[in-house]
């Protein structure tokens, strides 16, 4: 299939640019020849049916592929310009930079608060008052302080879900990264926890640059200010969440934002 | 029709299925409960002073003993008893059947004396004289006994004393045979090194021989005080003072006295010697030894399970070799243990140990140091049966650990190896400790790959002592699995060993439930603080 330029935005100074990406699970092959460009301190809406790749894509971004056997990237994804699947770059600070939410919440049965310093404590920082300073400051900025100040020591396994999933954000806030990379983070949750996360999203905005892949196409329409849409592991249009949701250049993004498909 | 229907429910619904179940599930506990009872009952009541009966017998005479049971008389048809008579000196036999039809009449004569002796079992009898020279005794049978056994004890002791100094003035001439020895393996016998070691040997040697006319003379003191016991038929028998442990008269004994007794003999079992070739005296040797090699064990296979069992899981590239590592680690968990005994012997003891002794020690050859069994090697073998159980846990334990909690900890830059010491290993911790405690649980009470990797009746010393180098590695032991079946199965006179058995018994099953009990409590603590019930 050959796109119509107009189709994918080219972005000026984009913070992530990723170029003629290919990725291979095997022999069959999960993402086609992607181009295009992530500002930065904005949001990103990554949407699409199931199985078009958003995830695998999003995976890239930090490496977290590298865990998987059998995976091949061809082509080029740089951030700041220095290409990440560069075998002299260290993954370790890249992961520093980029951080990231999963679908699933994945708080580790330790307190909320080693929960939240866990980054850095790998990181190797061990003054008592830099670690309570970036608790507070972390659990602040993901709308949790007031909820969980007075019980910082008392198992993170004892909050509810949403509670969970915003201590997992505080948690990749706390390292302070540029990227924040988001796996469907709302798609486990009830209504109310989705909205708080949503609010939570748009505060962040500005600070980090967001990169979030949802099946909800309204939660895209809300929180981004970009949006991708991809189908069959390429990227079909890409351009501002406002134009795309609106006056979509190609046909299947039309279809799928209206709901005749996916 | 209708009843056709309501049977296909029954059917359909299972009854007979869950039935099935509870059925099985209470044989299963009956059967425990029943082994549980049977020991505890057997056991608890070894140490309770029974009464002494005195059977007047119809052809004349008596017979003065413990009734241990009674049966029907396989022969006649009549009942039975049987006598525990003691006075294994004076009747060659302990135990006696005395058919009730000779028994013209029972009494419990208050004044009985049962007597435990250092040799030849009980002695059940009444006191005739004290010959006790050089002694002012109280009057009254009883207090002067008691009082002639308190006034040579102080004599004991020192007697005792002076045997610590032989063994321990021994123990230093061995260490400079020992240097000796390998002075003479090295060709310099007549070194300046060796004139000294010789000279010093002597000085030990004249020391030695001071201590054991003390000793000769002291012995002889304690020994000169005698008491004469007479039986019930009135056979005398002159015993010494010294030969005596304890002495009571159970049938005119209170509540509380009995209860004092028990606790004697319950001190004498966990902190004394063993006495009369295992069947009699304490088991302290034999408690030692089992929880030496238990924590041995587990400190060599626990940490080398963990690591090997963390390689398969978290490093070891998926695939057909380590398909098959993990089946063969499936199958060595249920080998049998006295393959790995034999294996034991020949790959610790014979393999690993002569080389050892050949490098170390060769000037001692052909006598063994640790080319023999000992507590090192036991506990080696025992925990190669342990490892494959605890490789297994800890793979499962860790494969049982949400995927997200590796990526989620990994996202956040952590290595593999960070990952892994804080987070999958405090998670895994509950799970490999569960696998560890069934295999502490199996280990500890196996006898087959012991006896031929160290385990002895009677060890003259423990492997931890207080002389140099304190840790004995090469030491043989005593345990408590063993014990069971050498007094019980190996003992001349297994009559008298059978409440040995029992205590033997019950004290065994409480270690490994005390040990057991203990871990499960730690991984239950450790439960409750890294459980992810909620993902």
């Amino acid at each position: 299939m050959i796109h119509s330029d107009t189709a994918i935005m080219p972005i000026e100074n984009p913070q992530v640019e990723v170029e003629h990406l290919n990725l291979y699970y095997g022999t069959s092959q999960a993402l086609i020849d992607m181009n295009f460009g992530i500002p930065a301190s904005q949001v990103t809406a990554l949407i699409g049916p199931s199985g078009c790749g958003k995830s695998t894509f999003l995976r890239c971004i930090n490496r977290m592929n590298d865990l998987v056997e059998g995976l091949r990237i061809e082509g080029l994804i740089t951030i700041d310009g220095e290409n990440i699947n560069n075998p002299a770059l260290d993954v370790i600070e890249l992961r520093r930079k980029v951080g990231m939410v999963f679908q699933k919440w994945n708080p580790f049965p330790k307190s909320i608060y080693e929960n939240v310093i866990y980054g850095l404590r790998i990181a190797g920082i061990k003054e008592r008052s830099v670690l309570d300073q970036a608790v507070e400051q972390s659990l602040k900025r993901a709308a949790l302080w007031d909820e969980v100040k007075d019980r910082l020591q008392q198992s993170a396994m004892g909050l509810s879900g949403g509670q969970m999933q915003r201590l997992c954000i505080a948690r990749a806030v706390a390292v302070n990264p540029e990227i924040i990379l988001m796996d469907e983070p709302c798609s486990a949750l009830d209504p109310r926890s989705t909205s708080r996360i949503e609010e939570l999203i748009r505060e962040l905005r500005g600070e980090y640059t967001i990169i979030i892949v949802t099946h909800n196409m309204q939660q895209a329409a809300r929180i981004s200010d970009y949006t991708a849409y991809m189908y069959l592991g390429e990227l079909i249009e890409y351009g501002p969440t406002q134009k795309l949701f609106t006056v979509p250049e190609r046909k299947e993004t039309e279809d799928y934002i209206t709901g005749r498909f996916g | 029709m209708a009843i056709k229907k309501s049977t296909n429910k029954f059917w359909r619904q299972g009854e007979p299925f869950v039935w099935g179940t509870a059925l099985a599930l209470t044989l299963v506990l009956f059967m425990t409960l029943l082994l549980f009872y049977v020991v505890l009952a057997n056991g608890i009541t070894v140490f309770w002073p029974k009464n002494v009966t005195l059977a007047t017998l119809n052809k004349g005479g008596y017979a003065l003993g413990e009734v241990v049971k009674d049966e029907k008389n396989p022969a006649t048809g009549k009942k039975r008893f049987q006598f525990k008579i003691g006075n294994r000196d004076l009747y060659g036999l302990d135990f006696k059947w005395i058919d009730s039809e000779d028994i013209k009449s029972f009494s419990t004569p208050s004044d009985v004396y049962v007597l435990e002796r250092q040799e030849n079992g009980n002695f059940y009898g009444y006191i005739k004289e004290l010959k006790t020279p050089g002694l002012v005794l109280p009057a009254g049978k009883k207090e002067s006994l008691q009082a002639a056994l308190d006034a040579i004890e102080p004599q004991q002791l020192e007697v005792k004393k002076i045997d610590r100094q032989i063994a321990a003035l021994n123990a230093k001439v061995e260490q400079n045979n020992n240097k000796l020895l390998k002075l003479r393996y090295k060709k310099e016998e007549h070194s300046a090194a060796a004139v000294a070691l010789h000279e010093k040997i002597s000085t030990i040697k004249h020391e030695f021989e001071q201590l054991v006319t003390e000793l000769g003379s002291k012995q002889a003191i304690v020994a000169a005080n005698e008491v004469v016991f007479v039986d019930a038929n009135g056979q005398e028998k002159t015993i010494r003072l010294a030969d005596i442990v304890r002495f009571y008269q159970p049938n005119s004994m209170s509540w509380w006295q009995k209860w004092g007794y028990y606790g004697k003999r319950l001190k004498e079992l966990l902190f004394a010697e063993p006495r009369e070739s295992n069947t009699e005296g304490g088991l302290f040797p034999a408690i030692f030894g089992t929880i030496m090699l238990i924590f041995m064990m587990s400190i060599l296979s626990f940490p080398l399970g963990v690591i090997a069992g963390i390689y398969l899981r978290e490093y070891a590239r998926e695939g057909y070799l380590v398909k098959m590592v993990r089946i063969a680690v499936n199958n060595l968990a249920g080998i049998p243990s006295i393959v790995y005994g034999i294996f034991g012997l020949g790959f610790f003891v014979y393999g690993i140990g002569s080389q050892i002794d050949l490098l170390f020690f060769p000037e001692k050859l052909p006598t063994p140091t640790f080319g023999t069994g000992g507590i090192l090697w036991a506990s080696m073998t025992l925990g190669l049966l342990t490892v494959p159980v605890v490789i297994v846990a800890t793979e499962e334990a860790l494969g049982a650990i949400p995927p997200g909690i590796r990526e989620g900890s990994q996202a956040l830059a952590a290595t593999k190896f960070q990952t892994l010491t804080r987070i999958l290993l405090p998670m895994a911790s509950p799970g490999i400790l569960t696998g560890f405690i069934l295999a502490m649980a199996r280990a500890a009470g196996e006898v087959a790959p012991l006896m031929i990797t160290g385990v002895v009746k009677l060890a003259p010393a423990l492997p931890l002592d207080g002389s140099f180098p304190y840790l004995h590695l090469d030491r043989k032991f005593m345990h408590l699995g063993f014990h069971i079946y050498d007094i019980g199965f190996q003992s001349p006179n297994v009559e008298a060993a059978k409440p040995m058995v029992y205590v033997t018994t019950l004290l065994l099953i409480l270690i490994v439930l005390i040990m057991t009990s203990t871990a499960i409590y730690l991984r239950n603590r450790m439960r409750e603080r890294f459980s992810v019930a909620d993902l």
